[in-house]
């Protein structure tokens, strides 16, 4: 499977020259860029674990830049995302969210059916990576 | 000038003699009232019969929508009728409209009963739109001050928790209503429900009149959608929903309805506009308590909001629903099927969601609303739009908003899936081309091509629709010229 999650998935793989000019565009917002990495994909994992705090002192594409790619280097068979965050009132939440790296494999996730009364079925997404411990998944 | 027989009579005992007043006399018409920050604010349109006074025909909507009645009644005496009184303080000629007039009227906040779109409306828009001496009467606007508006709880969700929610950011949401409106059993719907969905769509949609007819059973419905949501989020990894429509004859039904979909794990239910105010607030509550969205289908609204003379505009209907509380509100498209001139819905996306609105008289926004931090209430593009316009609509729209194709993914030449593939593929190169600083209304044609080179469900999209387009005249667009008009 592919996991689309995230702004681009639909489209081919972002090259760097292309993240960057994202990078811009948030940075122009006046937002705050950050990275985050997981080998936890469930749709409902919000908390990716951080690479960093985010970036809110950062104003160049090529400072963040230098971050995506140090987080892909440590990081390189996990998932990789770029987030840009916006503090006004309103809004303080995020506002740019796109995957940057991803598993050569994507086993994907397995729908659990528990059925209940009435035809009622409760439905679970276990990961099929997810089975293995912490840092043997992917 | 005005005849002394027009004026308001301030000596009491001549007042209230017996018999029947001006509007005017009874004190409606106060062209020197300013009004207060807490006061309730209204601009209708107005045309009054042949031959009678603008003026006083303004006094007889202000009377007739808050104390008055059409003869003097000396228990007036026993309150303190000047403060009740709604205050007609300004008028102003429509442009280019002989016979109609813009009239303001300010209503004090004591008028109204906290937190309730039910009361508020049957003063507003209650008996006075039957009234004889106008030939018609339009609510183009409210100012609703902040004040009354803390009273009222807002969108449920808001725009900022459902993206949230559904860890979804940065682009407009894609839905697609479920078609054949009518008809389908509930397994062969909750296929259609799949297939979008795992086609790349966020969310699929019952239409406004699926509710629980002899061919497909509410629960049967909700059981066969919640199995195609669930296999296309396993699919995809992505958070997806279907607006499950609990619209019903009673607000128990209505409950017993939402209980199930929440018991199925549901991310939203859906209602229709003509369950009317309460009914609405009602649910929007239900689903505060419970964490749903709340999707609003603006059934029925045509029928007084479309002509510009007579009913309400939808702005006005917009502010009351994101008082009321519902997330999502059908608002228009500017390009599709349903009427929608650009300005005016930029007036109506900008009541949803902007925390405070100035007055632009271009867009139909008559006064200041600042929105005292109620949520914001996501708008919904939907009705005979498709992939080719996606450069139009995400340079009118913007991002809050949800792109609903129906026709547009379930019509598409390859199939459903392919349908959603190439809505999804062309929404996401439309973004990113914007975000590189890209000219997209410019471009947009050929930015779709090149995509379309490498995503053929998208070829096959533009090459079905490449010709429609829905370009009629608007019979609701702002009546507006740049330099003001003197009264």
């Amino acid at each position: 499977m592919r996991l689309t999650q995230g702004q681009f998935s639909f489209l081919p793989e972002l090259t760097d020259a292309e993240i960057k000019k994202q990078i811009h565009y948030a940075l122009a917002q006046g937002w705050a860029l950050s990275v985050e990495f997981t080998d936890d994909p469930h749709p409902r994992n919000s908390y990716w674990d951080m690479w960093g705090q985010p970036m809110f002192d950062i104003k160049d594409s090529a400072g963040v830049m230098l971050e995506v790619t140090a987080c892909r280097k440590a990081h390189s068979a996990k998932y990789i995302k770029v987030l840009a965050f916006d503090s006004k009132k309103g809004f303080e939440t995020v506002r740019m969210s796109f995957i940057v790296n991803r598993p050569a494999e994507e086993p994907g996730f397995e729908l659990v059916r528990a059925e209940g009364p009435g035809r009622q079925v409760h439905y679970t997404m276990r990961s099929y990576a997810g089975a293995k411990p912490a840092g043997q998944r992917y | 000038m005005n005849k002394p027989v027009d004026i308001k009579i301030t000596d009491m005992k001549e007042r209230y003699k017996s018999g029947v007043l001006k509007y005017k006399q009874m004190g409606y018409w106060e062209p020197d009232y300013e009004p207060k920050d807490s006061d309730v604010l209204a601009v209708f349109r107005i045309t009054p019969q042949d031959g009678v006074d603008p003026e006083e025909a303004a006094a007889a909507v202000a009377g007739e929508s808050s104390t008055a009645t059409w003869t003097v009644v000396w228990t007036d005496r026993l309150t303190d009728s000047e403060y009740y009184r709604a205050k007609a303080y300004k008028i102003e000629p429509v442009p280019g409209t002989p016979g109609q007039w813009f009239a303001y009227i300010a209503y004090d906040l004591d008028l109204f009963e906290e937190g309730s779109i039910a009361n508020l409306t049957a003063s507003i828009i209650g008996n006075v739109f039957g009234f004889k001496p106008l030939k018609a009467l339009r609510l183009e606007d409210m100012r609703i001050p902040p004040h009354y508006l803390k009273t009222f709880q807002g969108p449920a969700t808001g725009i900022v928790s459902e993206r949230e929610r559904l860890n979804n950011f940065g682009r407009p949401l894609l839905g697609a209503t479920m078609k054949p409106k009518l008809g389908l059993s509930g397994r062969n719907y909750g296929r259609v429900v799949y297939e979008a969905l795992s086609g790349g769509l966020d969310f699929a949609k019952d239409d406004e009149n699926i509710n629980s007819q002899p061919f497909m059973h509410w629960r049967d419905r909700f059981l066969y959608c919640m199995e195609g949501v669930n296999k296309a989020i396993a699919e995809t990894g992505e958070i997806k929903g279907h607006y499950l429509n609990v619209t019903a004859a009673t607000m128990e039904d209505m409950y017993e309805r939402a209980e199930f979909a929440k018991q199925l794990g549901s991310v939203i239910v859906m209602i229709d506009l003509v369950i009317g105010y309460t009914a609405i607030q009602s649910m929007a509550k239900w689903c505060r308590k419970n964490d749903m969205i709340l999707h609003l289908h603006r059934a029925g609204h045509s029928t007084y909001t479309r002509q510009k003379n007579h009913g309400v505009s939808f702005r006005v209907i917009a502010k009351w629903m994101r008082m009321a509380g519902v997330d999502h509100i059908h608002a228009g498209t500017v390009v599709g099927k349903l009427e929608g001139d650009p300005n005016v819905i930029r007036g109506i996306y900008d009541t949803c969601r902007e925390n405070h609105i100035t007055k632009n008289l271009q867009h139909g926004v008559f006064f200041d609303q600042p929105w005292a931090s109620l949520k914001k209430l996501m708008p919904v593009a939907s009705g005979g739009i498709h992939a080719g316009q996606m450069h139009q609509l995400l340079t009118y729209l913007g991002d809050d908003v949800v792109l609903q194709f129906g026709g547009g993914t379930i019509g598409h030449p390859q199939g459903i899936r392919a349908g959603a593939t190439a809505n999804r593929v062309a929404l996401e190169s439309m973004v990113k081309a914007r975000n590189e600083g890209r000219d997209i209304w410019g471009e947009g044609p050929q930015i779709l091509a090149n995509a379309a080179k490498w995503c053929t469900p998208l070829r096959a999209a533009l090459d079905t629709w490449k010709d429609v387009t829905f370009d009629y005249a608007s019979t609701d667009s702002v009546d507006y010229v740049p330099t003001p008009t003197t009264s």
